[in-house]
């Protein structure tokens, strides 16, 4: 047993870290920002020349092939640096729905494309607010031979769509929902910008009518959720290092900021607050480890530990983001200081690949079948 | 990273648990009486003697010189066995009494103690708090004044936990009043059978009396029970307190297992709560805290076996257990409904009383308040508050009694 990171990963992390603060800082987020450009290009040159596009895509599919822990730790110092590139659409999503469920065909086609940075991706799953039943999604397809379908619908918001090359689709052909692999770049696919709480990630709406896709892998809700456990995990080392840099500004400020003739950390309002930031936040940061582990490992408990892991680091983020800016008073609530760019990314995480309340029912769910399995009660915990 | 067990940790696993499944008794009869330390010290012997005891213990001590991973492992199957419980119970004696021994004291007092702990010989108790010095521990009062060869004590503790059970007790005394509050203190061994020295047990909001007040009136030490120098006592208390943190970071319950089947068990409209959307709701978030812990948990033992000492941040474990408990327990026995008020026809009054116990989660071994100043300062770096009784002879400083 051994739980934490090896060497070799946490030197890959301390160059990562180098790197964007470098080539990342938030004047790149802003200007993607403030901008109607949908992400930093040359950012995103750099970070597949870096190969890290193509960090857990096998190498006969074009990547390196190193690994899903590898994975964690550049997505951690991703999102403590509000990478404004579509990392998570093409990687954690695109690309795991293709070695999920894509054909051999499939796999050769796009995943060297993805693993190069050439081509993006992105997920359409949401159709507006609200939470509704999979046979109640109005996007649909339907077969026309040859492994094609006909795709119809309107997908929206849809992080990256803007620009993406190709979008993992979900639609329902015959009342069961399924992923469709659909090249963008096709004249029935219209595309329109869609304001969204963090416009360093810009949204599409994205409208098909008649487009033409591919199915990836068995139709049915099992696929579906593979896809949203693996790319929790992953998504949740984003906001485990966003999150982080929350409570480290909040700290360094409290070590700065004087007021009554003391630094406002020796106040144990802000004190305590803050040692409550670190508490939550390092017990997410343990279930985020168990979360790399299992994704890591194809473990049984992939499932649990995904819900597990996306729940706490979810709130951890959340809370971070909001108390950090409370800690700054006044200039927390400036356009000029990064803290907003935290809480706008923290709820964009927190809601894009779906709700709190969402993933206590697929933990409880997971829960269930793992007690059916056990066939006792007991093993639960 | 790792979470499944190598191919040597596997078989570790394998042998404790059987040897556990061959020699584990039912104690459970005799919970809230003196038996209760009878079964502690008879469980102590019998692992002592199946090579299972101290673990991490030098041999020459009575351990085994495992590597901390093992204490890890073991710990987790005697929790499955159902014998944590009485290991839980000496946790004083082990790991904070034994533990200060073990760092500060010298040759002989390790000879004479550790091998009888080791073997379920030796019960010890804390008596560091008073009516006037808990949070603020270096404010005790307890007077130590050397006479010949002996010291004498005067002087009131409280709160001490299984004092009323106990062959010894790890003190703190104050051996001059004139010095710096931190500075005039002096750690002491006492025999807890010494003339002068009486136990009162307090009744506890939960009923029962496991903690006391122990009074001293001239009672005796040899000047050979003082362990580190004359006035060095607040540096040999912040020993056991360490010890502390890292020993209580996963001793208490997070009972998810036990809401999980009264979720199950528990009737609820057309159906059983577990079918309720609030109820899930709350299942959940129950379980992401609970394994929060536990994973945090094992991430403390990891950085131990690989031979880190556990830091400030280990105060992370029992500040993020007790209010969330509470909370949780309240919730619960909200789930009885008309039902709540008394469980005995169910036998499940265990809600009650873990309703009960749980308020001293948020105050034993660190107060929550005082788990955040540690956090706040030692991890985060944060500066201390303004203080009046840092540099001023301790009996300068103003005090309410
Ligand atoms: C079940 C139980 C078992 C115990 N067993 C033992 C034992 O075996 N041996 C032993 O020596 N002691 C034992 N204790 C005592 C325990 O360590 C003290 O109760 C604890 O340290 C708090 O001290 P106090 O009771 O004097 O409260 P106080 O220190 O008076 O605290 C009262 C309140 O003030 C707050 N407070 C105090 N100082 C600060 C500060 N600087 N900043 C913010 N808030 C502050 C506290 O958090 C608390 O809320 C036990 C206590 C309990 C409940």
């Amino acid at each position: 047993m051994n739980f934490q990171f090896s060497e070799e990963q946490e030197l890959l992390r301390s160059q990562a870290r180098k790197f964007l603060e470098k080539e990342c800082s938030s004047q790149v987020v802003r200007e993607v920002l403030e901008s109607d450009q949908p992400f930093d290009r040359d950012l995103w040159s750099a970070v597949a020349e870096l190969g890290w596009t193509g960090v857990a895509i096998p190498e006969e599919f074009g990547g390196l092939g190193v690994g899903y822990l590898e994975l964690c730790v550049i997505a951690e110092e991703l999102g403590r640096a509000l990478a404004p590139v579509p990392f998570s659409s093409s990687i954690y999503l695109a690309a795991e729905a293709l070695l999920l469920g894509g054909s051999s065909t499939q796999k050769q086609r796009w995943l060297p494309k993805i693993a190069s940075g050439e081509t993006t991706g992105a997920f359409a799953i949401a159709e507006g607010a609200g939470a509704p039943a999979w046979n109640r999604m109005n996007t649909k397809a339907e077969t026309c031979g040859d492994g094609q379908f006909r795709i119809n619908g309107v997908k929206t918001p849809v992080l990256d769509g803007l620009k993406a090359d190709i979008a993992i689709v979900v639609a329902l052909e015959n009342q069961v929902p399924g992923l469709y692999l659909v090249d963008l770049n096709q004249e029935n696919v219209t595309r329109t910008l869609e304001p969204s709480i963090d416009e360093s990630r810009p949204h599409a709406r994205i409208t098909f009518s008649d487009a033409l896709g591919e199915r990836l892998g068995k139709p049915g809700v099992a696929t579906i959720r593979q896809l949203l456990d693996r790319a929790a995990i992953l998504v949740a080392f984003e906001q485990l290092g966003g999150a982080d840099a929350c409570l480290q500004m909040a700290v360094s400020y409290a070590k700065e900021r004087f007021a009554f003739g003391r630094a406002i950390g020796s106040f144990q309002a802000i004190k305590h607050k803050l040692a409550d930031m670190y508490a939550e936040l390092e017990l997410a940061r343990s279930n985020c480890f168990f979360g790399a582990w299992a994704l890591s490992t194809d473990d049984p408990e992939l499932s649990e530990a995904a819900a597990v892991a996306r729940l706490s680091i979810s709130r951890a983020y959340t809370n971070c983001a909001k108390e950090s800016i409370q800690v700054h008073g006044g200039i927390g609530f400036t356009w000029e200081l990064d803290a907003h760019l935290y809480y706008r990314r923290s709820k964009l995480l927190n809601v894009a690949l779906g709700s709190p309340a969402r993933w206590q029912e697929y933990l409880i769910q997971s829960l269930e079948q793992k007690e059916e399995v056990a066939g006792n009660h007991a093993r639960v915990a | 990273m790792n979470f499944d067990d190598s191919a040597e940790e596997a078989s570790f696993r394998a042998a404790a648990g059987s040897w556990l499944s061959a020699n584990k008794f039912d104690y459970r009869t005799s919970r809230t009486s003196e038996n209760f330390f009878d079964a502690v010290r008879k469980w102590q012997l019998l692992k002592h003697e199946g090579g299972w005891g101290c673990l991490h213990w030098p041999k020459e001590y009575g351990g085994q010189d495992a590597a901390p991973i093992q204490t890890l492992i073991f710990a987790q199957e005697e929790q499955a066995a159902g014998m944590a419980m009485l290991s839980v119970a000496n946790t004083i004696t082990i790991g904070m009494a034994a533990a200060t021994i073990m760092h500060c004291g010298n040759s002989q007092q390790k000879q004479r103690h550790l091998p009888r702990i080791a073997r379920g010989e030796e019960v010890w108790c804390q008596l560091f708090s008073e009516p006037a010095a808990g949070s603020d521990l270096a404010g005790i009062k307890t007077r130590a004044v050397r006479d010949g060869d002996d010291w004498v004590i005067n002087g009131q503790k409280v709160w001490t936990s299984y004092a009323q059970y106990s062959d010894y007790g790890i003190l703190v005394a104050r051996s001059d009043p004139s010095a710096a509050k931190h500075k005039g203190l002096t750690f002491f061994l006492v025999d807890m059978k010494s003339p002068g020295l009486e136990v009162r047990p307090i009744k506890q909001a939960s009923g029962g009396s496991d903690f006391n007040e122990v009074y001293f009136d001239n009672v005796r030490i040899p000047d050979s029970n003082r362990v580190g120098e004359e006035g060095d006592g607040w540096r040999v208390s912040l020993t056991t307190l360490m010890n502390e943190r890292a020993a209580v970071a996963n001793i208490f319950p997070t009972d998810f297992e036990q809401v999980w089947n009264l979720a199950r068990e528990t009737p609820l409209n057309e159906g059983m709560a577990i079918e309720d959307s609030a109820v899930r709701s709350l299942l959940a978030d129950w379980h992401v805290w609970s394994r929060g812990l536990k994973n945090f948990g094992m991430r403390l033992q990891s950085d131990m076996s690989q031979g880190k000492v556990p830091g400030p941040e280990a105060s992370i474990c029992k500040l993020m257990l007790g209010a969330q408990r509470q909370t949780y327990l309240s919730e619960a026995l909200d789930l009885m409904d008309f039902g709540g008020p008394a469980l005995s026809n169910s036998g499940d009054a265990g809600w009650h009383f873990a309703y009960l116990r749980v308020i001293a989660n948020r105050i034993e071994g660190g107060s929550d308040e005082i788990l955040r100043n540690i956090i706040g300062e030692r991890v985060l770096g944060l500066p201390s508050e303004p203080r009046v009784d840092k540099n001023t002879p301790f009996n300068a400083i103003p005090t309410a009694l």
